[in-house]
């Protein structure tokens, strides 16, 4: 496939970005040193993508312009990544689907043909009505969920040919579909439901879905004429709600998939409760296996662990309490620092979210990792049936 | 030397300089690596894999030596030399491996293609190829793209190796083209398919290794085992580039370089590679004699000659003046210096742009840097030229030397040398004032600062107190030092210095050029001899008696009373002297159409009519006899003059900003004005200036 410009009948007059833009691309120029500010053409160019849709060729000149570089080395940039779109695509929705193996073999060859009947003939087509297009793309790392498509910044998975064609026209009657899972699941556990360590689900839903809901009700395609980027609304979101502010690393995955691409859209931003709510469970539940390290949770500190994932804690009890000890792993001195914080029932273990062993990790100082490590948690439910 | 480093390549132990690359250290040792992407004068790509070679002790599978340096291989642990292999069975099964990978989607269409016969891929494809391909798919082609009226494109044909995308971004330094796509995709372009706008994209033909790019031109002409090569002098400039004409019968069929580190190193300007359509068109075949009816009509040698001599017969010396054009060679202004010689005509002139060079004085008219100088200057003045139109393959040199370092300030006028400079300023004001300039510190504080005139700026009526000026301050910054003389004139004219060295210039009572037209234009100069001079002002000649010698119907033929066709730069034997006053020798690839001559015969051949006979007989006599009189022009030849250095006083300069010398660069003499080709680039190169000033 030959990446062109798109023919001249269909490229703009001209390409300016918003002042908005403006000034976050002389942000991104100026992370370069002198002469090298040709670093920055591809965030530029995709955040010329971001504003128009596409990179025309009006985008590519005004970008080279703003670079010192000439024209034909933004053209070979932008040829040469397929996540640049060179020609105009949907209105409301451009349609990536993953056609690599994982996908294939669980069915998206049904999607292509549900996007030939329902968009266009061909692949970057518009459709009749100019709203949609679609492509085939390669793998986009949700294979666990397969098959799947991608609408701008949000993931539709576990689809078949008949709920992608009702996403379809979900999207065509102006809705916003949910994006994530489309056949009930939660993220991207057993069909049937969790097989070990079974929890009733306390979120509604995975933490990149709340992340996609959590910001502009509409997806960014929507949006029409003043461009609103999925990063900027969650940083808006995430301000607003901010809680407390999280260590770098797990605000980092905090955006599941797009922890890389995160890094050059400003300052790390506070996580919603939401979104970490979500986020650490999803990060505890899978990683109560001991085999693992130390999981993620484990790099909040007193300060920096939210208020909200406090458990109950309790005043010195006239007996003195359980016998902690008796959970393997339990010494003398890791048992009296858990009676200062306030823990002297197996009860109260037993009973710990994944929120609570967060925040009582982030409080046991050189034995963080230990909850999860020697699973006090099933321990303490062991004990409390034995009692 | 002690940082040579002993490498062992197919079991020859050779010192090789460790900065080199594993090629190149080859080529030292004698072994040809075959190569695609790889070129002496370019960036590194490493992209076509041809050159594979194997490092023992390395990793176990081929490096590309174009990509490894002699530094990078380690020896073996027992002190062993690090060895390296270009004939081992992996070598060859590398080779033969990348060969089928690139003749995958190559066509076999080599019948028809115009790389045929010396064709890199052809060649490499026998000596180190696969007898046949396993690939039973289909093969993708390319479409077509334009690249404009001088190269023929062919993109199914390329392999990729980005030669002339890197030449036109590097040498050129007009990054227009480009490799867009990737995988099976990649393809070569010219951004929205526009024509190139670069003065020397010609060497893009030569350059790329397979027949993607070919020239438009010469396309489905001529094979090359059909041409007869002759290795000559380019006179389309005053650089004297190297060149070898190919012919075959008496028609060129194409020009193309020769390398000569030197001189053009391996570049030449569009106007030299294509200019010769214009050798076809337009020629004096035959002597013209104006008759009484004020027409010229054709006439027989013996008729043009007597013509002469009865005009002659009646002047005195006094009343004749020559006028060489810029495109003659020395050994023919000598002739026509001897001849004019004996009637006692001492209005000889060889700048008919009236630029005012001194005769006297080789330091105030040489590039005295030498153009091999400009690698090693540090800061470069440029004081009224455009060495991009004036010299291309010079300015490629200027843009090397800026890419190395150095740093340019230009005073004139502000136009895209290809390269970044600090524009001083518009006209001389800027010049006397140069002192309070920017520039002024960085030309002061360069171990090589280098200050370069233009040849335009001499024919300006304060062009001596210019000159003057230009020589004071290149001595004030320092520019010329023991071993260093950083002063150099820019000509435009390739007989310029040899006229000057020869002395085809005003003798003590002769006319210059303005003197010259003046005394035509009054009647007191009664005959002018037009020596292939077609660029001055015809109607200032008056009443004059005109012969013109030369080989092609422009302007002074159109104006002659008597036209003797002459031998063009291709047909003749002669010696050119280059800016840096190297003399060369240009050879004759051909004959002259017709009843057309070699310039210093017709000139012998008159001095028999004229009762006076020149004493030789024959080119080689000639040339005797110039030797004795001008023993550099042998002694040295290939070699730039070194003059001593006379700086010229300082003089009042009016405030007038600098002009271009040259309007149009692909119409600047006859032969280039007779080329369709030519005029094609012009209206090209008019057309985006239009677009441009929009």
């Amino acid at each position: 496939m030959n990446r062109r410009l798109a023919p001249r009948s269909v490229q703009p007059a001209s390409f300016a970005f918003t002042p908005d833009n403006q000034a976050w691309a002389q942000g991104q120029i100026s992370k370069y040193p002198e002469g090298r500010q040709a670093s920055a053409v591809i965030p530029l160019l995709w955040r010329a993508q971001e504003q128009e849709g596409w990179v025309s060729q009006p985008a590519i000149e005004y970008v080279a312009a703003m670079l010192d570089m000439a024209e034909i080395r933004v053209l070979e940039v932008a040829t040469f990544y397929f996540m640049f779109k060179l020609a105009p695509v949907g209105s409301v929705a451009h349609f990536e689907m993953c056609g690599t193996t994982p996908c294939m073999l669980c069915g998206s060859e049904a999607l292509v043909e549900v996007c030939k009947q329902k968009i266009a003939p061909h692949a970057f087509e518009l459709s009749a009505d100019g709203k949609f297009s679609w492509e085939e793309v390669e793998c986009l790392g949700a294979c666990s969920n397969a098959p799947m498509i991608q609408v701008g910044d949000d993931y539709y998975e576990d689809l078949t040919a008949e709920s992608f064609s009702a996403l379809i026209d979900a999207f065509a009657r102006g809705e916003r579909p949910r994006p994530g899972p489309q056949n009930g699941r939660f993220a991207s556990e057993p069909l049937g439901g969790l097989t070990s360590l079974p929890t009733d689900p306390v979120h509604e839903s995975n933490a990149s879905v709340a992340l996609a809901l959590g910001t502009d009700p509409l997806p960014r395609q929507f949006s029409g004429g003043t461009p609103q980027f999925a990063s900027e609304n969650l940083l808006g979101k995430r301000q607003g709600a901010a809680i407390s502010k999280p260590s770098p690393k797990v605000a980092a995955i905090s955006a599941p998939g797009s922890n890389e691409d995160e890094s050059d859209r400003g300052p790390v931003a506070p996580v919603t409760e939401n979104a970490a709510l979500a986020e650490l469970r999803a990060q505890t539940v899978g990683r109560l296996d001991p085999a693992l390290d130390v999981p993620t949770a484990s790099d909040y500190t007193p300060e920096t662990v939210p208020a909200q994932f406090r458990p109950e804690l309790l005043g010195r009890p006239t007996d003195g309490g359980d016998d902690l000890e008796q959970i393997r792993g339990i010494g003398p001195q890791l048992g009296a620092l858990l009676k200062d914080l306030g823990i002297y029932r197996y009860a109260q273990i037993a009973s710990w979210t994944p929120e609570n062993v967060a925040w009582v990790n982030a409080h046991l100082g050189g034995w963080k990792g230990r909850i999860i490590r020697d699973d006090w948690v099933a321990q303490a439910r062991a004990l409390l049936a034995k009692k | 030397m002690s940082d040579l480093r002993k490498i062992i390549i197919d079991g020859q132990e050779v010192e090789v300089h460790p900065d080199l690359a594993l090629i190149q250290a080859c080529e030292q040792a004698g072994i040809a690596v075959p190569r695609f992407c790889y070129h002496d004068r370019l960036s590194i790509a490493g992209n076509c894999r041809m050159c594979l070679v194997e490092v023992v002790g390395g990793p176990p599978k081929p490096a590309a030596s174009c990509h490894m340096q002699v530094k990078d291989l380690r020896g073996g642990r027992n002190g062993e030399l690090p060895e390296i292999k270009t004939n081992s069975p992996m070598v060859k099964k590398a080779r033969e491996g990348v060969m089928e990978f690139l003749l995958i989607n190559h066509p076999l269409d080599c019948p028809i293609c115009d790389q045929g016969g010396e064709c890199d891929l052809q060649d490499q494809a026998l000596a180190f190829g696969r007898d046949c391909s396993r690939f039973e798919e289909d093969k993708r082609s390319m479409d077509e793209i334009n690249l404009g009226p001088l190269i023929k494109t062919q993109m199914t044909r390329c392999i990729q190796c980005t030669r002339c995308v890197r030449y036109m971004t590097e040498v050129a330094g007009v990054p227009e083209m480009g490799c867009t796509g990737r995988g099976e995709d990649a393809e070569i372009i010219s951004y929205l398919d526009r024509n190139l706008s670069s003065e020397m994209q010609g060497n893009v033909i030569d350059l790329c290794p397979v027949g993607a790019l070919t020239s438009r031109p010469y396309a489905f002409t001529a094979r090359p085992w059909e041409l007869k090569k002759t290795e000559s002098i380019d006179v389309m400039d005053a650089l004297g580039a190297n060149i070898r004409i190919d012919v075959r019968g008496r028609e060129v069929m194409r020009i193309m370089p020769r390398n000569n580190d030197d001189v053009n190193e391996e570049w030449i300007s569009d106007k030299t590679r294509f200019i010769w359509d214009g050798l076809r068109n337009q020629r004096l075949d035959r002597p013209y004699v104006r008759g009484t009816d004020g027409k010229l009509a054709p006439a027989s040698w013996e008729q043009a000659f007597t013509a002469i001599a009865d005009k002659m017969a009646g002047l005195s010396g006094g009343q004749i003046a020559a006028i060489a054009g810029d495109l003659v060679s020395v050994e023919a202004m000598w002739a026509l210096k001897q001849l004019l010689a004996q009637k006692g005509v001492e209005s000889l002139e060889c700048r008919q742009d009236g630029a005012l060079i001194p005769t006297d004085n080789p330091s105030a008219a040489l590039f005295n840097p030498s153009i091999a100088g400009i690698d090693e200057a540090d800061a470069i003045l440029l004081i009224g030229t455009n060495p991009r139109l004036e010299s291309p393959v010079l300015n490629a040199r200027i843009r090397k030397a800026w890419l190395n370092g150095a740093e340019v300030g230009l005073i004139g006028q502000p136009v895209d040398l290809t390269y970044e400079y600090a524009h001083v300023g518009a006209g001389p004001r800027s010049l006397a004032d140069f002192d309070q300039s920017g520039f002024y510190s960085v030309l002061k504080n360069a171990k090589r600062p280098m200050v370069v005139l233009g040849n335009g700026v001499l024919a300006r009526r304060d062009g001596l107190a210019i000159l003057g000026t230009a020589m004071q301050l290149a001595e004030h910054v320092g520019a010329i030092q023991e071993d260093w003389t950083g002063f150099g004139v820019l000509h435009t004219a390739a007989s310029r210095i040899g006229g000057l060295e020869i002395g085809f210039v005003p003798g003590e009572n002769g006319r210059a050029l303005p003197s010259i037209l003046d005394g035509a234009a009054t009647g007191a100069v009664e005959m002018v001899w037009l020596l292939g001079a077609d660029e001055i002002d015809m109607n200032r000649l008056g009443g004059a008696f005109v012969v013109y010698q030369g080989s092609h119907g422009d302007a002074g033929a159109h104006r002659a009373d008597v036209i003797l066709p002459g031998a063009t730069y291709t047909e003749e034997p002669g010696i050119f002297v280059n800016l840096e006053g190297r003399p060369q020798q240009a050879m004759s690839a051909g004959l002259a159409p017709g009843e057309a001559k070699e310039n210093w015969a017709i000139i012998r051949a008159l001095s028999a009519h004229l009762g006076a006979t020149l004493p030789f007989n024959s080119l080689a006599e000639l040339r005797a006899q110039l030797a004795n009189e001008h023993p550099r022009l042998w002694d040295e030849m290939d070699m730039p003059a070194r003059a001593a250095w006379q700086p010229l006083v300082a003089g009042a300069m009016d405030d007038t900003p600098f002009a271009p010398t040259i309007q149009d660069f692909y119409l600047t003499n006859p032969i280039a004005r007779a080329s369709q080709v030519m005029a094609q680039l012009s209206k090209d190169a008019a057309e985006r200036a239009a677009v441009a000033a929009e």
